[in-house]
């Protein structure tokens, strides 16, 4: 674990263009929650407005429905979700300016060309680990879409939390 | 521990009070506390796995289960949805509404443990949240052997959209049922958080088989199948398996799964139905034996 990369976000890309698939790293920064059915509102946003809503383009994704706050922390328990559920999505939001996303298992061929040609990472954390990972989340913040619920989109603020980078951009895919 | 009471004819009588209470009670239990079989497969593998990254993996899953549990806060983010079986013997009587007050009980739970709400009021017509958690999936199932049990999970959205029935051609054989345990884990392992406990269901028809796959989850972890025959089966599937290379969160190691599970049934000449329920690492549930009447 000593050897993980740390990165702030929001990333930039010449920090991205340096993480290699495999590696560690530790997330530090903003990262915005969204899942599946705020990808179809933002992505709807897109199409109408030709941009990202609520000052998204340069930030990163985290796909995460949390559990509400408890023992002291912002969230009890938060971790990742299946990414492969949003990958219709991803390449579109990935060219409209998302840099990074974080989510759990692999990914469709289209969103490894989208990183590849966008210059940017998809990181997996760990699946299960929602109450260890929720203790790296020092704030969360309602920012839009309350009536999902657990689907809002929220911005979380990260102190380390550790992930793998999954998807680098230059197309490389971490190999089991 | 129960609450029953007698039927004239001296029958124990199980109550829908008695039932969600039960339910409340057991909810925040499993949605914080890691099934002890469970944690002790994960110390397991933690203690013969030699892929570095696995290794790392396994650790924030033990660190995981004992910060759930200290703390009280849940496992996992996605509390899942509720599944309740009641198993009645053929000593006890059940009323028809015995189900009634559980969904009252999954909504006081939700809301009191401070769980997700992952309900939606229609999967096609209406995708609106309950914000409540309900309605919970029950099950009145009945058995043999005198009393009761009742079995809750929790069960994730990630592992569940990982499963898959498939109707098998009976010429097909067990080279079919195998190869579609492995199919299985090789397309959606790394989805469904592993190290997994792979649920099978070889028998019935198109819905019982879902069923037994889904009860070849509450069995323990470690423990023999009874059928020396399923038994073999079951480890030479486990150790395909962890050979796949897929490991803990899907991130490459041996620790692929801690169990599969094998459960079979009498079913049609034309069928061999296979279901593959996996569980995931946080694996949720818990079996209460009623031990309706005995206290009277």
């Amino acid at each position: 674990m000593s050897s993980a990369i740390e990165l702030e976000l929001p990333a930039r890309r010449e920090a991205l263009k340096l993480l290699k698939a495999g590696q560690e790293v530790r997330l530090f920064g903003p990262i915005y929650t969204l899942r599946d059915a705020g990808h179809q509102r933002t992505l709807d946003h897109l199409k109408q407005h030709g941009e990202l809503p609520f000052g998204l383009q340069g930030q990163a994704l985290f796909y995460a429905g949390p559990t509400p706050p408890a023992a002291q922390r912002p969230l009890g328990a938060v971790g990742p979700t299946t990414a492969s559920r949003m990958d219709f999505a991803t390449p579109a939001l990935l060219a409209a300016g998302i840099v990074a996303t974080l989510g759990k298992g692999t990914r469709s061929l289209e969103v490894v060309q989208a990183c590849q040609q966008t210059g940017s990472v998809y990181f997996a954390a760990v699946g299960g680990a929602a109450a260890y990972l929720a203790t790296f989340v020092t704030q969360a913040e309602l920012i839009a879409w309350e009536d999902l619920g657990t689907e809002a989109l929220r911005k979380l603020e990260l102190n380390g939390l550790p992930a793998f980078v999954a998807i680098d951009t230059n197309g490389g895919v971490l190999v089991v | 521990m129960t609450d029953t009471t007698t039927s004239r004819t001296g029958t124990p009588v199980l109550t829908a009070a008695t039932i969600a209470q039960m339910v409340e009670w057991a909810v925040p239990q499993i949605a914080r506390n890691l099934r002890p079989d469970v944690l002790a497969g994960l110390k397991a593998a933690r203690a013969c796995e030699t892929h570095p990254r696995a290794q790392a993996v396994l650790d924030q899953l033990l660190a995981n289960a004992r910060i759930a549990a200290a703390d009280e806060v849940p496992l996992c983010q996605d509390t899942g949805y509720v599944w309740v079986e009641l198993e009645v013997g053929s000593d006890c009587t059940v009323p028809g509404n015995i189900f009634s007050e559980v969904d009252a009980a999954v909504a006081r739970a939700y809301h009191g443990a401070q769980l997700r709400l992952s309900m939606l009021r229609d999967a096609l017509l209406d995708r609106s949240n309950t914000n409540n958690n309900t309605p919970a999936f029950t099950q009145l199932t009945f058995r043999e052997k005198p009393g009761a049990t009742l079995h809750v999970m929790l069960k994730g959205g990630g592992s569940d959209n990982a499963s898959r029935v498939v109707m098998l051609p009976p010429g097909a054989g067990l080279a079919g049922v195998k190869q579609t345990v492995l199919d299985a884990v090789r397309e959606k392992a790394p989805n469904a958080c592993p190290p997994l406990l792979v649920g099978v269901g070889v028998g019935g028809n198109f819905d019982k088989v879902s069923s037994l796959a889904k009860h070849a989850l509450l069995r323990e972890v470690g423990s023999a199948n009874p059928d020396k025959q399923l038994d073999a089966i079951e480890r030479e599937l486990l150790a395909s398996i962890n050979a796949t290379g897929i490991g803990p969160g899907g991130l490459g190691g041996h620790s692929t799964a801690l169990a599969v599970h094998l459960q079979t049934a009498p079913c049609h000449i034309a069928a061999l139905p296979v279901a593959v329920n996996l569980g995931c690492s946080a694996l949720r549930s818990l079996s209460i034996a009623l031990d309706a009447g005995r206290r009277r």
